[in-house]
């Protein structure tokens, strides 16, 4: 057969896409932000600042307010008048209004939304851009169906508004996490007060331009950025009617106790060990790229992340081979590149963590596997890890990594499947990879785990709950069942 | 029923869902101007540049041999196209217009586009091609045996077409549009490749469904499970409804992606289009004027 010719000039051209990186020109970044409260940017009582950096480049992005007590304090008093002067009093069909305009303002400025997630966070535009964002309006516009509609979300309740909502979203997702929390809250009639992550404030400071752009009324929704005493403020204030979390699953036990003492409506939504089961008769390499999408993800930082590979003994020598070619495409780098599969790791305390957990697994006698990639050399980056010979009592198979880094483990049968997979303190969520749909039934039946997708992963939509079983928390968000969290019964009808 | 005569074949399950997943991500790569010229000329070098119309005239096969050769007279740099396809009938004229310019011959031969004529006639069909000067042989698969369960002979007819190609390569065109679905095709692929072809091929060209991105993932996942069990690298071919250049450098990416670089070479990739190259033409005067100019500007051959 003829081939090419042996002088042909062309340069020989393989899969090294040149850098495509998305343009940061769409974010206009002030140097500095209050905290918003009563509709507009306040200096913070405090006094003190931190700044917010780009954990891809360590660059400074903004200085951004850290409130303690007394501006929670003023928050939840702005949130308190938003609520009695006339939010409460506010029909229905008028919050649809507001929730349908700010998901069309999301929706207008996507692209600068996106980058400005992934230059905060670190995780692949590509990820923001097609998951993150769609997913914000889309939370928006489902809710603003539900705001005028609830008596028959609830029917045969008089349901009302708990009041002023604290409210509490981690750095892995959090323009959606904040999406998840607002919605609802604000399609049920109660005002907010929301704490962004420490590491990811900015997205949720430039939706408060987008909530004064639309006009929502002062006070119903109140920004307070800063850290883990900022939260325990808004936790700890006795004039905060109910609190929703999600983060790990040591905050949310402090959250728990101290919303236990007060009896105060909770939700958590907290860490996760997931497993992945792949049974032998599966569709292989789609199986393979669910494992991949499982645990690789917005680099691991997801709470119900694919980090335990289940495998069937007899195809685990063969599916493990094909995982570790697979991973070899992985693309890691510059989060802003199109082309990006993996970010950079959120922080430098994170990545310590993931450092720390992966030497307890070479220590405790797993085997390490990496994605050959060469790491920049500023920002955090940790290189995907999968782990093999893998036993039930490594910390890597019992402990939440939340970073790029899956433990594999085999099973005979699916008896065991459902045991080991089981046999975790968490429950947030599971997979399944069988071409029988009577399998899928008889494990998703068994699993201990709040969600569980077959034939796929990390497929999130509005009108689906989700949340977790065991120390995974409690609570739905999403679905009618998110929406019933954000309404008490008010008695006899009014 | 006689016993049959291939091993059987070990293979998995395709969901449909996960895999046109994949496939539409594979689409969203985006490469810079810097890489789009070499792209642009690889997907030249891949290109099996075809005309199989009942009107073919040697006339017409000389002016398509001539822009296989030479796809823009004014730059040299352009490489020529793998090959050109051409009905057997028209091998001969095609073999001395492309003699000695590296442009290899292929001829779809074996009753195509059906396939269903008696096995003897299709051999020798291949063997008269081959004898004509033909480099590569595109044969179909026989869907008709394979519909009615029959794989023994699927797989002995294209190991029958594999020996009376002699020394030409062999494609096999699978038609995936009348299989029914990813799984058939999956299915399909192993035995052709187990059959012996050099290349699989998704369609003729000759009815509505045609190529897609995610039914060449499903083989090209195929290919990668055949050279994982056996060692042995079997080339892929999309044909029909490739026109541009955008669709041709998915086909890049996703073979890139799945199978790995060492795919990325025109002798286990092609495309078998006829205005693809004209569109590619058009892309590579843009990258130097910044403008997309217009078809009459290039030749319609």
């Amino acid at each position: 057969m003829a081939g090419p010719m042996a002088d042909d000039p062309t340069p020989e051209f393989g899969l090294d896409y040149a850098p495509a990186p998305e343009s940061t020109a769409v974010v206009h970044l002030a140097d500095e932000y209050g905290l918003f409260i009563g509709g507009e940017f306040v200096e913070p009582r405090s006094g003190r600042t931190f700044d917010t950096i780009n954990p891809a480049t360590e660059d400074r992005l903004a200085t951004v307010a850290e409130g303690d007590s007394a501006d929670v304090d003023r928050a939840v008093a702005a949130a308190r008048t938003a609520f009695e002067k006339h939010w409460s009093d506010t029909p229905g069909t008028v919050r649809a209004r507001y929730l349908y305009r700010i998901a069309r303002q999301l929706q207008e400025r996507s692209r600068e939304f996106a980058v400005l997630e992934t230059m905060d966070g670190g995780k692949p535009i590509r990820e923001s851009r097609d998951v993150d964002l769609p997913l914000v309006a889309a939370h928006f516009f489902h809710h603003a169906g539900w705001a005028d509609k609830l008596e028959h979300a609830f029917p045969n309740r008089n349901v009302a508004p708990h009041g002023v909502v604290g409210q509490i979203v981690p750095w892995n997702f959090p323009m959606l996490m904040a999406a998840w929390k607002l919605a609802p809250a604000l399609a049920c009639g109660n005002t907010v007060v929301l704490k962004p992550a420490e590491t990811t404030p900015l997205t949720a400071l430039l939706l408060a331009e987008v909530l004064q752009d639309v006009g929502l009324p002062p006070g119903v929704v109140n920004i307070v950025t800063g850290a883990g005493d900022t939260g325990a403020a808004l936790v700890e204030h006795p004039d905060v009617d109910k609190l929703a979390f999600t983060g790990s699953t040591g905050v949310g036990k402090q959250i728990q106790r101290s919303a236990a003492i007060r009896r105060l409506p909770l939700t958590l939504e907290l860490g996760g060990k997931a497993a992945n089961v792949v049974f032998e008769d599966a569709a292989i390499d789609q199986a393979i790229e669910g494992v991949i999408n499982g645990i690789f993800f917005n680099q691991g930082h997801v709470c119900c992340a694919g980090s335990r590979l289940l495998v069937q003994e007899s195809i685990a020598g063969d599916f493990i081979e094909r995982l570790k070619a697979r991973m070899t495409r992985l693309r890691v780098g510059d989060p802003l590149d199109k082309n990006t599969d993996v970010g950079a790791i959120n922080s430098a305390g994170q990545l310590a963590r993931i450092t720390a957990l992966v030497a307890s697994g070479v220590d405790e006698g797993a085997v390490l596997h990496q994605a050959p990639c060469d790491l920049p050399d500023r920002g955090f980056w940790f290189a995907p890890s999968v782990f093999t010979e893998v036993q039930q009592s490594h910390r890597v198979a019992r402990e939440e990594i939340f970073g790029p880094v899956l433990a594999v483990q085999t099973f005979r049968t699916p008896d065991e499947a459902v045991e080991k997979a089981n046999n975790s303190p968490y429950g947030l969520s599971a997979g399944i990879w069988t071409e029988k749909g009577s399998k899928i039934l008889w494990m998703a039946e068994r699993l201990r785990a709040g969600v569980i997708w077959a034939n796929t992963f990390n497929k999130f939509d509005p009108a689906s709950p989700f949340g977790g079983y065991k120390e995974s928390g409690f609570g739905r968000e999403g679905g009618l069942q998110g929406l019933g969290a954000y309404v008490r019964d008010a008695g006899a009808n009014a | 029923m006689n016993a049959p005569t291939y091993t059987p074949i070990r293979t998995t399950s395709v969901d449909q869902v996960a895999l046109e997943a994949r496939a539409a991500e594979l689409g969203s790569r985006s490469i810079k101007t810097s890489s789009k010229r070499a792209a642009l000329h690889l997907a030249i070098r891949c290109i099996d540049l075809t005309t199989l119309e009942g009107a073919d005239t040697p006339g017409k096969v000389a002016s398509l041999c001539r822009k296989a050769v030479r796809p823009d007279a004014t730059d040299p740099a352009i490489p020529h196209v793998a090959a050109v396809c051409v009905y057997p009938e028209m091998v001969a004229y095609a073999a001395a217009a492309v003699a000695g310019s590296g442009v290899a011959v292929a001829s779809v031969a074996g009753a195509f586009p059906s396939g269903l004529s008696d096995l003897d006639v299709r051999t020798d069909d291949i063997r008269s091609a081959v004898a004509d000067g033909a480099d590569e042989i595109d044969i179909v698969l026989n869907r008709s045996a394979f519909l009615s369960g029959d794989l023994s002979k699927v797989h002995d007819e294209v190991a029958a077409s594999k020996e009376a190609c002699g020394d030409a390569h062999l494609k096999v065109i699978l038609e995936t549009g009348e299989l029914g679905g990813y799984e058939p095709v999956r299915r399909a692929s192993m035995l052709a490749m187990a059959a012996g072809a050099d290349f699989i091929k998704t369609s003729t060209g000759k009815i509505p469904r045609a190529a897609t991105p995610a039914m060449a993932l499903c083989m090209a996942e195929a290919i990668r499970e055949h050279a994982h069990q056996t060692g042995r690298a079997v080339g892929f071919k999309a044909a029909g409804g490739i026109r541009t250049a955008k669709q041709a450098w998915h086909y890049l990416v996703l073979m890139g992606e799945t199978l790995g670089p060492e795919w990325l070479t025109p002798d286990l990739f092609r495309l078998g289009a006829s205005s693809l190259l004209n569109d590619i033409l058009l892309q590579l005067a843009k990258l130097d004027s910044g403008r997309y100019s217009g078809p009459d500007y290039v030749t319609i051959d």
